[in-house]
């Protein structure tokens, strides 16, 4: 067996997590099977944002003493490496609050291109240009665009779904046209588990000139990502779901665009030269990224970065499948459970979706709740495609690298007692 | 186990057969109520008639813990004078805020005293209070469009 394919040593690795070692609801262990919400964090990020606070602690990019260049230092390195990890240069990488931050800067930006002059054409629409996004996105990935469409007279359209939880790309080229402005959809769902195939759909928005923005929120921390490999313009993803704090997210975007796209947020640190009456802007990504920046969040994203890739994203990848194969083995053998998604492991990650036959799914988390298992229900913030699979919410559990066959034995346990309890089995 | 004083038997049996359930005419009001955190909702009819509630009417889609709650407003509400409707509406939001620390006072509350151990779960509150506010806002705009206000 090769380093690459080898498991994971899960015990070894949640020692580094402290908070798995508490207990909840009356002493029972906890089984956190929550991070597709948010993942917990190893001994080493936190360590991280304190060595900082602690030893570097200034203002980056200004100021002349000794501090303020560490901490820039410390800034920019984590940037560097963040951009390595997902196969970009390090000028290509914005720091934002969030990753809806980052598909708000890219919405935004393209509004305020329609009004600014011939440099930002490529990213003007108004009335008879379309926007295209998917049925099975994340509101942070919907809304945006339901709002710039509103601001500029653009049309929404988007890509449907079918009942087994893939993108429908059967009316691709009809939806995605010459009037494509921006086509902007998910990695991987964070309901379904769902890659999408980003190669036909990058394909095809190359045709009609179409800029693609890809939320890579569900797919960065889990498995090998590289934004120049996929070819797409735009990516967004968040630190707090990939070991990292809360706070940051970044935002991706191919360097020529960034150079040529106008700001979002103005202010201080990302202007070249002011003015009374006009100002004029700094390169990327200084350009939109306006203000005091998360500085000790950066920093310990930078840990997270190194942690992840010390481990090896690969066999976090294959350690996951191993779990969300054992999942849905496991769920279909307890009869009234239909999954929402993909039922097999063919290309899909590790969040599994589902509802027990006559049993809510806030009824469902909370009896797992009672057996130590966290789990999300509801509609996961994507709730146009919970209407379209038929279902008013669901429970979802996914799966990261500190999670073992036994956190499965216990959530399908709970899932048991589930109907048990609530005297459906 | 701590699940047992959440799922009151009380609180499973509304469920399982819910007390005046379905939309009914004729009606003074109107409320939809929707938990934006997991999409449950409720749709609520009132009918007031001289100072008292005649009718309590809904449908909607939710948890064990939302429709249950809804099943006991009916309960307690109908037939009576609108004035006691309110404190009874009064005693379940605080006892739903209160963390579990309010003690109930069953003589108002009656089968609502089971949601006590709902209290001490925060996330479900909103759940446990939906068909409720979905009364009182019904209440408040029957009694807006009924009054000189």
């Amino acid at each position: 067996m090769t380093a690459v394919t080898a498991p994971l040593d899960v015990d070894a690795l949640r020692a580094d997590f402290p908070i798995l070692g508490r207990t909840v609801r009356d002493g029972k262990p906890l089984v956190y099977l929550d991070s597709g919400a948010t993942a917990q964090h190893p001994s080493q990020v936190i360590e991280a944002e304190r060595a900082f606070l602690t030893e570097h602690n200034a203002a980056v990019h200004r100021g002349a003493h000794q501090l303020a260049e560490e901490a820039t230092d410390a800034y920019e390195s984590a940037r560097a490496r963040i951009a390595a990890f997902i196969g970009a240069t390090p000028g290509e990488v914005v720091f934002t609050k969030n990753a809806t931050e980052g598909i708000n800067l890219v919405a935004y930006a393209m509004g305020n291109a329609s009004t600014a002059g011939p440099e930002a054409a490529r990213f003007a629409l108004g009335p008879g240009d379309e926007i295209v996004t998917t049925e099975m996105e994340h509101h942070a990935n919907l809304v945006p665009w339901q709002q710039l469409a509103q601001r500029t007279g653009a049309t929404l359209r988007w890509l449907g779904v079918t009942d087994d939880g893939r993108l429908d790309l059967s009316t691709l080229d009809e939806v995605v046209n010459p009037r494509t402005k921006v086509l902007a959809f998910t990695h991987q769902s964070n309901v379904l588990g769902t890659v999408n195939p980003v190669e036909p759909l990058v394909a095809r928005a190359r045709e009609v000139g179409a800029l693609v923005v890809l939320d890579a929120c569900q797919s960065v921390p889990h498995s090998v990502v590289d934004f120049h490999a996929l070819g797409v313009d735009f990516a967004v993803f968040s630190a707090h779901k990939m070991l990292g704090p809360y706070g940051l997210g970044v935002l991706y975007g191919r360097q020529e665009l960034l150079a040529a796209m106008p700001p979002f947020l103005t202010g201080g640190s990302m202007i070249e030269m002011v003015e009374m009456a006009r100002s004029t802007f700094a390169p990327p990504p200084q350009r939109f990224e306006a203000g005091t920046p998360m500085t000790s969040q950066a920093v310990a994203l930078g840990a997270a970065v190194d942690y992840l890739s010390a481990v090896g994203m690969d066999r976090i990848a294959a350690h996951e499948h191993l779990l969300t194969v054992a999942a849905l083995d496991g769920l279909a053998e307890i009869p009234g459970i239909r999954v929402i998604g993909p039922v097999d492991g063919h290309a899909r990650g590790g969040a599994v979706s589902f509802v027990v036959d006559g049993i809510h799914p806030h009824d469902v988390g909370q009896v797992l709740d009672d057996q130590g298992v966290a789990v999300r229900v509801g509609h996961h913030c994507a709730w146009p495609l919970h209407r379209r699979l038929g279902v008013p919410a669901s429970v979802r559990a996914s799966f990261y690298l500190y999670n073992d066959l036994r956190d499965v034995d216990t959530f399908l346990a709970g899932v048991r007692e589930t109907r048990r309890f609530f005297g459906v089995a | 186990m701590q699940l047992q004083q959440m799922y009151q038997e009380i609180i499973l049996d509304h469920y399982k057969n819910p007390h005046g359930r379905g939309l009914r005419d004729p009606f003074d009001t109107e409320s939809f109520q929707v938990n934006p955190t997991c999409g449950d909702e409720v749709t609520l009819r009132v009918r007031l008639d001289g100072g008292v509630v005649a009718d309590v009417s809904y449908d909607g889609q939710g948890c064990s813990i939302s429709q249950a709650s809804t099943s006991v407003l009916t309960d307690l509400v109908v037939g009576r004078p609108l004035a006691e409707a309110m404190v009874k509406f009064d005693a379940f939001h605080e006892l739903m805020h209160g963390r579990g620390k309010v003690e109930p006072d069953e003589d108002v509350l009656e089968d609502g005293i089971a949601f006590a151990g709902v209290a001490k779960y925060p996330a479900r509150v909103k759940c446990a209070l939906l068909g409720w506010m979905a009364f009182k806002d019904a209440v408040t705009r029957a009694r807006g469009e009924g009054g000189p206000a």
